[in-house]
């Protein structure tokens, strides 16, 4: 597609808003028709602009009254690759998000766990024992906004 | 908490949120119905907070990310909120986080390039209020983004 214009942000200054809106409400909204909004939508998401939905769950709700952003320095870098600690960390089902960072830390890792003693658990029996692995931070998150940036 | 059908058909439709009540059925043994009564509970009790669209910055020509750790001078009272009122009126900032730890918040912020990183940086971000110290971590790659629980 084209660079995206003025009627492609609104489209998705709309969307950031409520990722249910359908192509017709959106039309309404912007003044646009509804096929010529579900063209923009679905060239949108080919040009990878647009990414499929996420869920934003409420993680209290649902048992998972803590959640954890660790920083993590490999120790052995060169000798243990960076895909085997990738590929072993990943792989941890409370780690919800894997980055690769330069700066202080190598990886910056989202980890969720039901409360303190949980969190230790897999502290020492997964994170620990990641191979490579060197020196960890642990910041326990309080609070959270997402922002809709440029687009706001 | 959640009955076993509701962790069931949370764990599908975490992973996929365009999935219909029918298709989540087939994976869970029920009807299309009940899954559907099913996922409007879960939206009313505040479960599922809210269903977003994804923007893939990088595709919208903001190519640089960058998470600003951000120490706060605690002898100033309102700092947190001071700085935090501030921070949002970045319009490049797209997340701001609060700890318990060695950095006080964090925000991720986006830029179009390098150029355009270090000018938000000294206009807007160095002049927030009560900041006693910034380390800054440059975004590489995302080995894993799509932040599902383990249910």
């Amino acid at each position: 597609m084209s660079d995206p214009d003025a009627t492609d942000w609104q489209i998705l200054r709309e969307l950031q808003r409520d990722g249910t809106l359908t192509a017709s409400e959106i039309g309404r909204r912007i003044g646009l028709s509804q096929p010529a909004t579900w063209r923009r939508i679905v060239d949108l998401r080919k040009a990878g602009i647009l990414h499929p939905q996420r869920l934003r769950i409420d993680p209290e709700k649902i048992g998972f009254g803590v959640t954890v952003f660790l920083g993590v320095k490999l120790a052995t870098k060169g000798r243990v690759s960076l895909e085997d600690f990738e590929r072993a960390v990943a792989a941890i089902p409370e780690v919800q998000t894997v980055e690769h960072v330069l700066g202080l830390y190598d990886y910056r890792l989202r980890v969720v766990a039901r409360d303190l003693p949980d969190f230790e658990r897999v502290l020492r029996r997964r994170i620990m024992t990641l191979p490579g692995v060197g020196n960890v931070e642990a910041n326990v998150l309080l609070s959270e906004e997402r922002r809709p940036g440029p687009l706001g | 908490m959640l009955t076993d059908h509701e962790r069931r058909i949370l764990r599908y439709w975490q992973d996929e949120p365009s999935l219909t009540p029918g298709e989540i059925g087939e994976k869970v043994g029920l009807s299309a119905a009940q899954v559907a009564r099913r996922m409007k509970t879960l939206r009313q009790r505040g479960v599922v907070k809210s269903i977003e669209a994804q923007i893939n910055w990088p595709a919208l020509g903001y190519a640089v990310e960058v998470s600003l750790r951000i120490t706060l001078d605690k002898t100033v009272p309102r700092a947190f909120d001071e700085f935090l009122a501030a921070a949002r009126e970045v319009p490049e900032v797209i997340e701001i986080q609060t700890f318990l730890g060695r950095v006080d918040a964090r925000l991720n912020l986006i830029a179009r390039n390098m150029p355009h990183y270090q000018e938000v940086y000294r206009d807007r971000i160095l002049t927030l209020p009560h900041i006693a110290d910034i380390e800054a971590l440059m975004h590489v790659a995302r080995i894993k983004a799509e932040e599902v629980y383990p249910l």
